[in-house]
């Protein structure tokens, strides 16, 4: 096995503990906590694919402040577990079934789908800050133009409603 | 990228280790230092003498402040939650010490034939790392203020992580500006950008300066930006519950911040380790990246010694103005100096 | 209204100008006062190897004198009790017998002499008040201690050393 095997490994033994915690935790500011470590995990793998903007875009952007919004409201509102509402059995038995139904898609996709993309040597350095912007800049220069005019739409409506 | 290099040149791990043991060990002096050297610019401020019972100039202060912080008792209060209580302080220095790793702390030094390269990790992205570990350094602050169960203690909390919210964005703009100059956000790069052409940053961006600076202060919760320890409102802010080494971790944390802070504004507005006529002077490669080490170290000094300054000039914002500065002024200046510097160099490329 | 002084600033209440609304100047001027501050002589006296030099009538602990042969001077006519505005004086008076002629120079002298330095406020009174210039306040500090009977001040703490016979003076009343 190569280091890398062990490191992939490890690193999704860790993301996939810390996603159950997420869910299974009774507490939500240790779901918060585990969540911030799955993102960490995973930004982990980014790192293995050699995408260094990916991994701090999506460090940056959620365990530094998407995060930290998630952290704060549930700071202020101070749930715990014992005020925690009673929560419907059916709506469990929804949640449940429709988490399975998506299981199953996943599965059902994957199962079929082959890996001939991942080769590590030729396309090693895409994800380096300059490769990338080259990219955004020529091939895709429509779809991140129109991505940036909604993310200033939602900007203005912020500042909209923070106006009222 | 470097993981079969790692399994291979042992050479390559050494340097690497003793390089980041360096590193630390050269932040947690600096940092020790720090702590005397503020209460002697203070002393100084105020006509006063400062330490200088400990050792000669009170030189032992600091050793004598560790021991008495080692040997306090140790309390966890009852109601809080304990794994994250310990858990704050401890992410706090965890994310004070991360930054160094991309910070170049001199050019290439040549031992027994190998170059060896004194930064730590030239990763393509640089300074979004210390962006990056800036916006997780919220978590200490943040975990440590809840976990205590005491609403003082959350309500710094709240205001600490708030405040380094929103000092990130026009800390970030004010990056982006510089890095359409220097071409690259690797601090490497940028270093050696402007040694190349001699001028240093600062003059080139010298609002990108003011707001990175006074974005600096925000993150580093200096006066006059320290609103999440402001005693006078807070009893003593989100460590208002930590005794010992505990608390000392996090006052550590945030000289180490400071240090860190200063390192960055001397490497990115400061040309680093690069001084005027420094190159020309015809040394021997080595004694040219050890002397511009030195520059380095001085210029952070400087730096420390100035936010010292204007701790001990300034009084603190209210929180209103905190957010006032940040988001309808900082925010819109930083916009507007990378739209004037996009255009320069926009003009200086096509010359429409 | 007439003003004592003609010092009086009236407040200045005109909208900020542009320049002041900056801030940066006035930051600069503030920060400038305070680095010429760093070169300031400082005001402190770094006390154990340098001691601030007390001014001629300085008021410290008390002493109780004695006269040219050795004997205590003080009669123990209780008018420094008296004059004590902070009650921290008390004494016992006794009678001379024959044979202590060389201790005491009256014919009553002070069995017992206290002085709470707790209590004391240093003013000085009794040492006015004295007929026989028996105490005298000296120019020294009443040191520091844990407990508070530390602080009363017995004969044997007041005495000054006889001069004629140095063994005499601790005797524990």
């Amino acid at each position: 096995m190569s280091i890398e095997q062990i490191i992939f490994i490890v690193l999704s033994s860790i993301a996939i503990a810390a996603a159950l915690g997420v869910i299974l935790s009774k507490n939500p500011v240790n779901s918060v906590l585990c969540m911030i470590i799955c993102f960490v995990a995973i930004a982990g793998h980014y790192i293995m694919l050699n995408a260094q903007f990916l991994f701090i875009v999506h460090l940056i952007v959620y365990t530094g402040a998407i995060m930290v919004l998630f952290l704060f409201v549930l700071m202020m509102m101070n749930l715990n577990a014992e005020i925690e509402p009673q929560k419907r059995n059916w709506l469990k038995y929804a949640g449940a079934i429709s988490g399975g139904a998506l299981l199953l898609v996943l599965v059902g996709a994957l199962r079929e789908a082959s890996l001939p993309a991942i080769n590590a040597g030729a396309s090693s350095d895409i994800g380096l800050i300059s490769n990338l912007g080259k990219t955004l800049f020529t091939s895709y220069v429509v779809p991140f133009e129109l991505s940036s005019v909604l993310f200033l739409s939602a900007m203005v409506g912020a500042v909209v409603i923070g106006r009222k | 990228m470097t993981l079969l290099t790692i399994a291979i040149d042992w050479f390559y791990v050494t340097e690497k280790i003793l390089l980041i043991s360096a590193v630390l060990g050269v932040s947690l002096v600096i940092a020790m230092y720090s702590t005397w050297l503020e209460r002697k610019v203070a002393a100084w401020i105020q006509d006063r003498r400062g330490p200088n019972r400990a050792g000669p100039f009170g030189l032992l202060q600091p050793l004598a402040d560790g021991g008495k912080l080692f040997f306090k008792e140790e309390i966890i209060p009852s109601t809080a939650n304990k794994f994250l209580f310990i858990l704050g302080p401890s992410m706090a220095m965890l994310t004070a010490c991360m930054t160094s790793a991309v910070i170049p702390w001199g050019d290439v030094l040549t031992i027994a034939g190998r170059e060896v390269s004194l930064q730590i990790a030239d990763i393509n992205i640089g300074v979004l790392w210390v962006i990056m570990v800036v916006g997780m350094g919220v978590y200490g602050i943040m975990i440590g203020g809840w976990a205590s169960n005491n609403k003082f203690s959350l309500l710094a909390a709240c205001r600490g992580a708030s405040q380094v919210i929103s000092y990130e964005l026009p800390m970030g703009l004010a990056l982006i500006a510089l890095f359409m100059i220097s071409g690259s956000p690797s601090l490497k790069d940028i270093v050696e950008q402007q040694r190349e052409s001699g001028i240093w940053n600062v003059f080139l961006q010298p609002v990108g300066f003011l707001i990175f600076l006074i974005c600096a202060f925000a993150e580093c919760n200096r006066t006059p930006f320290d609103l999440p320890e402001a005693e006078n409102e807070l009893n003593g802010g989100y460590h208002l519950e930590y005794s010992s080494m505990k608390l000392g971790f996090y006052l550590f944390a945030e000289y180490i911040n400071m240090f860190i802070s200063s390192v960055l504004m001397a490497t990115l507005y400061f040309g680093g380790y690069h001084f005027w006529f420094l190159d020309s002077l015809g040394l021997s490669p080595n004694m040219v990246t050890i002397l511009g080490m030195v520059i380095l170290f001085g210029k952070t000094i400087m730096f420390i010694f100035f936010f010292m300054w204007v701790r001990w000039t300034l009084p603190r914002f209210r929180y209103d103005q905190l957010m006032k500065l940040g988001w309808k002024i900082l925010i819109p200046l930083a916009l507007v100096n990378m739209i004037v510097t996009g255009g320069v160099i926009l003009y200086r490329t096509i010359g429409f | 209204m007439q003003t004592l002084t003609n010092r009086a600033q009236p407040v200045d209440r005109r909208p900020m100008t542009f320049w002041e609304k900056m801030y940066l100047p006035a930051i600069a001027k503030g920060m400038g006062i305070t680095f010429k501050h760093i070169f300031k002589k400082k005001a402190t006296i770094s006390y154990p190897e340098e001691k601030r030099p007390f001014s001629p009538v300085f008021r410290g602990l008390h002493v109780l004198n004695r006269d040219e042969e050795g004997r205590e001077r003080c009669t123990a006519c209780g008018l420094c009790a008296v004059a004590c505005p902070a009650e921290a004086i008390t004494m016992e008076a006794a009678e001379r017998k024959t044979g202590e002629e060389n201790l005491y120079r009256e014919e009553k002298y002070a069995a017992r002499y206290e002085i709470n330095m707790l209590r004391c406020i240093f003013c000085g009174f009794c040492e006015e008040a004295c007929p026989k210039e028996a105490i005298y306040m000296t120019e020294t500090f009443a040191p520091s201690n844990f407990q508070r009977k530390g602080f009363i001040y017995g004969k044997d703490d007041l005495l000054i050393p006889d001069p004629k016979h140095p063994l005499t003076v601790t005797k524990k009343d």
